[in-house]
């Protein structure tokens, strides 16, 4: 029996590979050539000067020392790291609303499809209208003050007031996808809990501190996290609002500052040199988030 | 393309769906809410009820309030932007900026363009995601996990890391200006969306598949015959989602496409809306927004139910 049955199970499995091996070869061929060669051509490039056209010359660390000494540069990622600051304001303000539409009430339903439209709006068109609602004499902001008798500025023209102005917009366009996330993860709290916590005499605030945050803290985590790694990458509003990295270069993000070296300038290996420290930062980041959570959910435990 | 990817990829890090509570979600809603009528609710919890739906009122109209205020200034002339105090409701409303921009713009070529790039993605790459999705779930292959895991981990690498030596690619081989870079990355597949159908597929008994193996059925006929029909709603989901991920897509055009007549809806609007700034013609800006903002509200209001759904999926762990 076995003599007969082992040579044909393995034709069987080979038969198997060959077509699990055919099926996952798109995405695999894929990654091989659009991400895992670009990813060891870039290390490659940053270690040259290069325009794009011609060979790549090797010029050593040179790019990571220029980087070092760019004002531009610094100022690019303190910006990019000052739009995070909308990241928690954005988390507390869905987190509020999920709680809102958690309730037995009329109207979730509606209210939840209306905080989801800016989600699903383009951002190159939400970028456009919300420009023109930024416009200090006409826009659509600086009315609605004016209504409260509040006298806005400029939003984008003013040094110290583009920066907030553009993480305004990015919390008003992110907020239901969290605050979807959130009710989704509330609906799914056991509601038995919530009755053993009220039979021990805990308190609304008690059962939201000791049962709700914890249960909602893998989402949390998720939020954060890919929050962090797609605010790394904010490009798109920065482009269309301020088109010239803004008033005293306040605006800029890192990537807006890689997109114009490497295809306005064609400074292409700086500007590789520049994208592979941000990938490594946002590596290094993504890692040491994985870490603490792992400590903190031990925490609980 | 492998940007959408890393765009949406983030979606999948550490997230385990969990079936249980995703099938869950809806019905239980719908339960309560039916018992809504039934029950008295207590006198504090209804007053509580009153003050939020007045703030989350409120709220839902400066969530709106943008959206309108673009389509009232698209019905402006040009005098009228600039009224004061303004004008909410515009008066007299012209419907002309909505030809003008016709021809202010290569509004259409823009449509068609970002039409062939996100139709052919998504068809192409669905099939192939659903295909691995199938191979990593129930097939046997030694190191799947592995490879499974190496291409997930890979969506933490931000496009813009890529993108040059990517365009140095496509320079070379002569397709900057066209449409081909936007497309060829992403017909190889979603890990984000395998990584979804695996997971959906998790439900499927392997008895069944064994079953049919043994009968001696070919795998694709395997796939189209007894997993395709399962997965369907998973796929829908998704591929609705990753439609409007590439369709809403920015930095990948701005990088290939230079030719006005090449470029895709959104950069087609962002041109727009640069040249005719300085000209102060915000009517002819706002018109050429409002209908590039009108395919995915149509899209929103028709999948509104999948849509929610899918991305509520997304972070249900618990």
């Amino acid at each position: 029996m076995t003599t007969t049955s082992t040579p044909r199970r393995s034709r069987l499995h080979r038969k198997e590979h060959r077509a699990a091996l055919a099926f996952v070869a798109a995405p695999v061929i894929g990654f091989l050539i659009f991400v895992g060669y670009p990813l060891v051509f870039s290390v490659f490039t940053s270690f040259t000067k290069w325009n794009g056209l011609g060979e790549p010359i090797p010029n050593g660390i040179d790019n990571f020392i220029e980087m070092a000494g760019d004002r531009y540069f610094w100022q690019s990622l303190g910006n990019t790291v000052y739009y995070m600051i909308g990241i928690p304001i954005g988390l507390v303000l869905s987190l509020l609303l999920a709680l809102a539409l958690n309730r037995k009430m009329r109207g979730t339903t509606f209210f939840r499809t209306v905080y989801y439209v800016p989600v699903v709006s383009s951002l190159a068109a939400v970028a456009i209208l919300w420009q023109w609602a930024y416009n200090g004499d006409f826009g659509l902001v600086n009315q609605v003050l004016a209504i409260f008798g509040i006298e806005g500025p400029n939003w984008l023209q003013n040094a110290a007031t583009a920066k907030p102005a553009i993480i305004i917009m990015a919390v008003w366009k992110g907020l239901g996808y969290s605050m979807l996330l959130y009710l989704a993860a509330l609906q799914s709290v056991p509601g038995h809990l919530y009755e053993a916590a009220s039979l021990d005499g805990a308190g609304a605030w008690a059962k939201f501190r000791h049962i709700t945050v914890p249960m909602l803290s893998p989402v949390t985590f998720f939020l954060v996290v890919t929050n962090i790694i797609g605010g790394a990458q904010i490009f798109i509003e920065i482009n269309i609002m301020t088109p010239t990295g803004g008033p005293e270069f306040s605006t800029a993000s890192i990537v807006w500052y890689i997109w114009q070296k490497a295809f306005n300038y064609l400074q292409m290996g700086y500007a590789t040199a520049m994208a592979l420290v941000l990938g490594v930062l946002v590596f290094i980041v993504t890692a040491i988030q994985f870490r603490l959570n792992r400590r903190f959910q031990f925490a609980i435990d | 393309m492998s940007h959408t990817l890393s765009s949406q990829a983030p979606a999948a890090l550490g997230t385990v769906v969990d079936e249980e509570t995703g099938k869950r979600l809806l019905p239980r809603r719908r339960r309560s809410r039916g018992t809504l009528g039934a029950q008295r609710l207590p006198r504090s919890y209804r007053i509580t009820n009153v003050i939020l739906t007045i703030v989350l009122s409120i709220g839902g109209v400066a969530m709106i309030a943008p959206l309108l205020w673009t389509f009232s200034t698209s019905l402006k002339t040009r005098e009228a932007v600039f009224a004061l105090p303004p004008q909410w409701i515009p008066h007299p409303v012209v419907w002309e900026n909505y030809i003008r921009v016709w021809s202010a713009a290569p509004l259409a070529s823009g449509i068609l363009n970002s039409v062939i790039v996100s139709a052919s993605v998504t068809i192409l790459g669905t099939v192939a995601s659903m295909l691995a999705a199938f191979a990593f779930a129930k097939l046997r292959l030694p190191f799947k996990n592995v490879l499974f895991l190496v291409l997930l981990a890979a969506i933490m690498i931000p496009f813009p890391t890529i993108m040059i030596p990517q365009f140095s690619m496509f320079a070379a081989a002569g397709m900057v200006d066209t449409l081909w870079p936007l497309i060829l990355p992403g017909i190889f597949g979603n890990i984000v969306m395998v990584f979804f159908i695996r997971q959906y597929l998790a439900t499927v008994p392997d008895s069944i598949i064994e079953a049919a193996k043994i009968d001696g059925a070919g795998y694709l006929r395997i796939f189209f015959t007894l997993i395709f029909p399962v997965i369907r709603p998973a796929i829908a989901a998704q591929f609705i989602l990753w439609f409007m991920a590439v369709w809403n897509d920015y930095l990948g055009p701005i990088i290939y496409l230079n030719s006005p007549e090449k470029q895709t809806l959104q950069l087609v609007i962002a041109s727009l809306n640069m040249t005719y700034a300085s000209q102060t013609d915000y009517p002819l800006i706002m018109a050429g927004s409002f209908i590039a903002l009108i395919p995915v509200l149509v899209v929103f209001a028709i999948f509104q139910k999948q849509i929610i759904e899918s991305v509520a999926l997304t972070g249900a762990k618990g």
